[in-house]
Order: C-alpha cells, then structure tokens, then sequence
C-alpha cells in the first residue's frame, strides 16, 4: 500500500522532535569520561547538594500530599460556586515566571511583612535555608500533585462510596477502604510528578536560598565560573536521578492503564 | 416501615415537592415514572446520600431524617452494580460485616444463605471485572442484604442486564423478598417487572407522585391522564360527561355508570377494543363503525389505528388475526368495547 503524504509528514515531524529532545541530552550525558564523573561523586558538595534537592523535594511532595489531598478530594466531589476560581489558583504556580515566585515569596517572608515578623520571632528563617528551599518547591509543586490526585478520585464512582457508607461505614473507613486503595496509584503518580518538578526548580529557589546550595544551583554555579566542562558532570548525577523517577512515573502509569 | 412526610429537596435545576410516601414492613413497592422524574432522587433521600430541604422520613417509628447514611440500616443497590473493583465477591459481600457487631457463626450463616440463594459459591475468589451482569447484580444484592437492612433501595437494578440475566436476577429477587423481612423499594419503568414483582407502586412524574397503590388498581384505574398514559392507556380522549355515557367529539359513549361530574377524561386500552369487520353482535355497549387509518407492525402483533367519525382509537391484533381478517389500511372495520373497559378520570 502506498503510504499518503501526510503520513511521511507526521512522521518526519515526530523524528525530529526526538531528535531535538534526546540530542542535547545524549551528547551531555556522555561528554564527562567516567573517571571524571567517579571525581565529582566523591566531592563532598556535590554529594550534599544533590541530597538536599532530592530531600526538599520529597518533603516538598510530602507536604502536598497531606495538605493537598483532602482539598483534591473536595474538588472531585463536589460543585460548589467559585470551584473553577479555584482550580484557576491551584495552577497559577504553573504560569507565574520562577523568579517570580521566588521574589513572591521573599515580599510575605521578608521582614516588612507581618508573616515574616511572626517567622522571624519564632526563629524560622526562609531567605538563605533549608526552610525556604522547601516552601519554594512546595509553591511550584503542589499543583502537580492536586491535578494528579483529583484525577484519581474523579475516576472513582461516588456509588462506590456511597454503597459503602449505607452499608455501614463512616466517611474515614470509605475513605480508607475504598477511595483511597483505589486512588493511591494516582496519588502515587502525583507525589512523583510534583517532586520531580520540585527537584528541577532553579530560578525561584536561587533567589529565595543560593546557600545551602540546591543541585541546580550548583550546576549554575560551576557553568558561570568554571565553564561547561565542570558543570556537566552535576548535571549527569541529577539527571540520572531525575530519569530515575521519570522512569518509576511511566512503570506506573503503564501498569495502571493495563489493568483499566 | 417506611414513612416519608411532606419531603421537599431541591437539587441545581431539580426538585421534589410535597412527597408523601408510606411504605409497609417487607412490602415490596415500586416506584415508576419518566426518566427525570426523580424516583432516583427520592431513593438517595431515603439513603441519606442528598440533601432535603424540609420534611421528614421515618423508618419504622424512628426519625431517621438527620442521621448519616452509615446509621440508617438502609442498602441500596444501583443499576451499575457499584462493586468495589479491589475487593473478591467474598469481600464485597462480607463488606458491610466490619461495620456491625455480627457473632461471627451467624455472620457466616447469613453468607453462606446468600451464597447459596444468588448462587454465588464457585465465585467467591474472583474479582467483579471477571464476572458477568447478572453475576455482579447478584453480589451487589448479596452485599446489600448481608447487613439485614430494615430497607433495601433497588435503583433500576435489572435495567443494564441482557435480557436473559434479567429474568434470573428477578427470580433472585423475588425470592429473596419472599424469604426476607427486609422492605424492598425499587425504581423501574419496565412494567414486567411492576407486575411480577410488586405488590404496591407508586407514580412520579416531574418531582411529584402522581398515583399510590395497588399495582393492579394503577394500571386498570389511573387516578389521571398522566398515570394512563404512562401506563400504556393509548386511547385517552378528552370528554364531557352527563348520566352514564359521555360524549368524546361528538362520539357518544356509554359508560354504564354515573361518574364524578368534575372528570374530563376517559380512556380505553387498546387490548380492551375488539376489531371486526362485520358488524359485532354481544353485549358490549359500545359499537361504532370505521376506517382502518394506520397499521404498525408492533413484532408479535399489529396496532391498528381507526377512525370513527372524528375519534381514533388504537387496538392491537395478532397476525393471524390481521391476515384472518384481510385487513388493510382503508379496509372499513367494527370497533367495539364493553362499557366497563371505560376509565374515567
């Protein structure tokens, strides 16, 4: 059979694309030698700062997860006025520039607002901490998660829970033996997703905490004084590690689409 | 019992107004009506899963209208099924077990029951997505009565089955209210299932209840026009009434009896309407002339449409009966009815 044009068209389309996201990466993955990259691992602030992105970044997730899902239950339940005002905000993280963010943040936790009077009083510093890195991520990431989560529980019949709770349970017990085993996978997904945001943020983090430094901030660090050749082999271990969970992401999804 | 006392709900674009309902214990009862007419709504009400607006349902002497879901002994059973995917048949049907202070040998002995009557024992280990219709409908009834609801909510249970399902889960059913103190309240518009199933009924139309009562007295007597068509009553005409007969365009029909002067309908079944050709001689009182107008071919039999004068009437045949006949649209016919197959309201 004689293939149409458009078909040649959308497939000439498709490989250049691959081409254009899997090229740079290629090329930067392979660029340090081995010996070099054993180099860097055993370098004591590199180690440090890759551990303090993944941990911000998971308890960046952490946060959104508990704080998040009973607000991403809510939206999938229920129809209340001003719900897409709602939904609105929750993806305004999504489209407001990084450095924006960072300086959003610095403007409520500075000292000329009260919030950040109250902070400072009670001895938590966010400019320059470990406590600003996570509240930053956590502003980027949560919309990720609360997608991901109502997606879950959208997909989910209200009869289910309202089958079980006539046949006895309370709202907790559905939540725990119903919705949330058949949710979790979803949850799953969103946790990933949302750290996985959170651990690539770099413009509203180096504004908000330069020091300790985050693994972005370092690769930027190393690229201004050192040049490309330094920089890259940070930017393999996290891209490694990002890959990581891109790959836990799609193990997930795909099993979850097998089994509906 | 269930009572439910002047019930008012008003969902977005929805309401139910003034429902009075009372339903006896194990009555079997069916709620029909139109789609959109709100016999789901009400069942929720019931279940406690929407919000009432004012009004009061009772089950038994107890007040149940501000109690949660969990605490009303009331199941339900929905037209999907709404087995919990995660779960076996065995713990699905054992659900509702960890919510109430079972002993555990009668725990088992009720499972066992129900396993045995549905016919559930070979599945117990599978999971609802390897079962049929008619399988899950019965897990769903299996798990619904396990906690021997004082009520049990039935929305459109046989609806979504294929047909040969549907007969088995109705005999399923039957026999479960039969063996049960349980009171079944089921929403359907399959009138089959009305008459094989129910001993009262009930009619709603646009969020209010049209009719109550004895499932017989609904289809041989509907209390309004509404309720006689909606069962099946196709000849409704619009009628003045003196004495016994009535007049419907002209046509004077007998009655046999004298009515309430405030009615403006009456109404016929079409089986109730005898065809032929040649003029009919019996007792009926009512015998017209006409032309055979319109002849729909309805699968097993014929609806014949006819005009007399300027009334159509509608009447069923057999085939043979047609071919009997030599019946054609044109053909000129006998309509003919006994006075006592007239509904007046």
């Amino acid at each position: 059979m004689k293939r149409e044009p458009f078909f040649w068209v959308t497939i000439s389309c498709g490989l250049v694309i691959m081409a254009f996201i899997l090229l740079p990466l290629i090329e930067m993955m392979t660029a340090p030698s081995l010996a070099m990259l054993k180099e860097t691992i055993k370098d004591k602030d590199v180690v440090r700062s890759i551990w303090l992105s993944i941990y911000t970044a998971g308890l960046a997730a952490l946060i959104s997860f508990v704080l998040g899902t009973p607000l991403a239950y809510l939206l999938a339940r229920r129809e209340f006025r001003g719900k897409r005002l709602v939904e609105g905000i929750i993806d305004l993280p999504i489209v407001i520039p990084h450095p924006v963010v960072g300086i959003a943040i610095l403007s409520v936790a500075g000292k000329n607002h009260w919030i950040g009077q109250v902070f400072s009083e009670l001895g938590i510093r966010v400019m320059g901490s470990v406590t600003g890195i996570v509240i930053v991520l956590t502003f980027v990431g949560m919309p990720f998660y609360l997608n991901a989560a109502k997606n879950g529980f959208e997909n989910i019949s209200p009869r289910l829970e309202n089958v079980s709770r006539s046949l006895g349970a309370s709202m907790f017990s559905t939540f725990f033996r119903i919705t949330f085993p058949l949710a979790w996978r979803s949850m799953l997904i969103g946790i990933i997703m949302c750290s996985a945001r959170a651990i690539s943020e770099f413009g509203a983090v180096v504004i908000v905490a330069y020091h300790p430094m985050i693994a972005p901030v370092m690769i930027y660090e190393r690229f201004e004084a050192y040049g490309l050749k330094y920089s890259q082999p940070v930017a393999v271990w996290l891209v490694s590690i990002c890959l990581a969970l891109f790959l836990i992401l799609r193990i997930l999804t795909l099993r979850k689409t097998r089994e509906a | 019992m269930i009572s439910v006392e002047d019930l008012n709900i008003s969902l977005q674009g929805f309401n139910l107004s003034n429902i009075n309902l009372s339903v006896e214990d194990n009555e079997f009862f069916i709620l029909m009506g139109p789609t959109g007419a709100g016999k789901t709504v009400l069942l929720e009400a019931i279940a406690g899963l929407v919000p009432i607006k004012s009004g009061k349902i009772l089950i038994g002497e107890k007040d149940i209208t501000k109690l949660p879901p969990e605490k009303r002994g009331v199941s339900i059973v929905y037209q999907d099924y709404a087995l919990f995917p995660h779960l076996t048949v065995l713990e699905n049907i054992a659900y509702g077990l960890h919510f109430h202070r079972i002993d555990k040998k009668q725990a088992e002995k009720r499972l066992n029951r129900l396993l045995e009557i549905l016919n559930l024992s070979h599945l117990k280990e599978r999971l609802p997505i390897n079962l049929s219709g008619g399988e899950k409908q019965r897990v769903a009834l299996a798990r619904a009565l396990i906690v021997e609801p004082g009520v049990l909510l039935l929305d459109e249970p046989l609806s979504a089955l294929d047909p040969g399902f549907r007969e088995e889960v109705r005999t399923a059913l039957k026999r479960l209210h039969q063996s049960s103190i349980t009171t079944f309240l089921m929403v359907t518009h399959d009138f089959a299932e009305v008459l094989s199933l129910a001993g009262r009924a009930a009619v709603m139309n646009k969020g209010l209840i049209e009719q109550v009562g004895d499932v017989k007295e609904i289809f041989e007597k509907p209390s309004s026009p509404f309720v006689a068509d909606f069962v099946g009553m196709k000849n409704l005409f619009k009628a003045s009434f003196s004495g016994t007969y009535a007049m419907v365009s002209g046509l004077r029909i007998e009655i046999g009896r004298t009515v309430d002067p405030s009615s403006h309908y009456l109404a016929v079944r079409p089986e109730d309407i005898v065809i032929s050709r040649e003029k009919f001689s019996s007792s009926m009182r009512n015998n017209y002339s006409g032309i055979a107008t319109k002849i729909n071919n309805q699968g097993f039999y014929y609806e014949i449409e006819m005009r007399v004068k300027d009334v159509s009437f509608k009447g069923l045949i057999t085939k043979g009966a047609l071919i009997d006949l030599g019946m054609e649209e044109g053909s000129p016919v006998y309509v003919s009815f006994k006075a006592s197959a007239v509904h007046v309201f």
